[in-house]
């Protein structure tokens, strides 16, 4: 599912106009990405949570090539599956 | 300080123009909605933001560390996520400036 249609299927199950419904959704996602470019927490109860890990460099290698990189220090989100959504997604 | 469901949710009210009420009812169903899509094993892609991916992993040999007891562990559905490399630069921009 992507974006679009993540919109839509919110619009069709609250009975909302598409344009509010992608209002919505970008709100969501905006406020989460503003949240997480400031370095924030974001807890979501349910889904999950996200927080800002600051990797250090290191000496990497182009696999390809076998050429030594430096990889500099980085910053990424990293996402914690909340614990409903671990049980729901861990169905066969 | 961390965002929360209810920061999104008064957000909501403030820039869309729904009731408070409403806000809620419609960010619980989006979040119900995101459940069920990751559920049924199907990925998220948020352009720009990222992608929410059911993963599955094999069975495989563990060892309860307190006990030392080797124990097998299921098959397992986990749902990891991707960062975009859009937020990923966003995020990078500021430590190097």
């Amino acid at each position: 599912m992507n974006k679009s249609q993540l919109i839509e299927s919110l619009a069709n199950a609250e009975d909302l106009p598409l344009k509010k419904a992608e209002d919505i959704v970008n709100t969501v996602f905006s406020d989460m990405e503003k949240a997480i470019v400031r370095g924030e927490r974001v807890e979501i109860r349910g889904l999950g949570s996200f927080k800002v890990k600051n990797y250090e460099g290191y000496k990497g290698r182009n696999p390809k090539t076998g050429e030594i990189i430096e990889v500099s220090p980085k910053r990424l989100p990293f996402f914690k599956v909340g614990k409903e959504l671990k049980e729901r997604a861990d169905v066969y | 300080m961390a965002l929360t469901k209810e920061k999104i949710i008064n957000n909501i009210y403030d820039q869309v123009g729904l009731s408070k009420n409403q806000s809620r009812i419609v960010i619980e169903r989006l979040l119900e909605i995101i459940k069920e899509c990751l559920e049924s094993g199907e990925d998220l892609l948020i352009s720009g933001f990222g992608k929410f991916i059911v993963k599955e992993k094999s069975a495989r040999r563990g060892r309860n560390p307190q006990t030392t007891e080797d124990l097998q562990l299921r098959a397992r559905k986990v749902v990891v996520f991707k960062t975009s490399g859009v937020l990923r630069n966003k995020l990078n921009k500021t430590s190097k400036g």
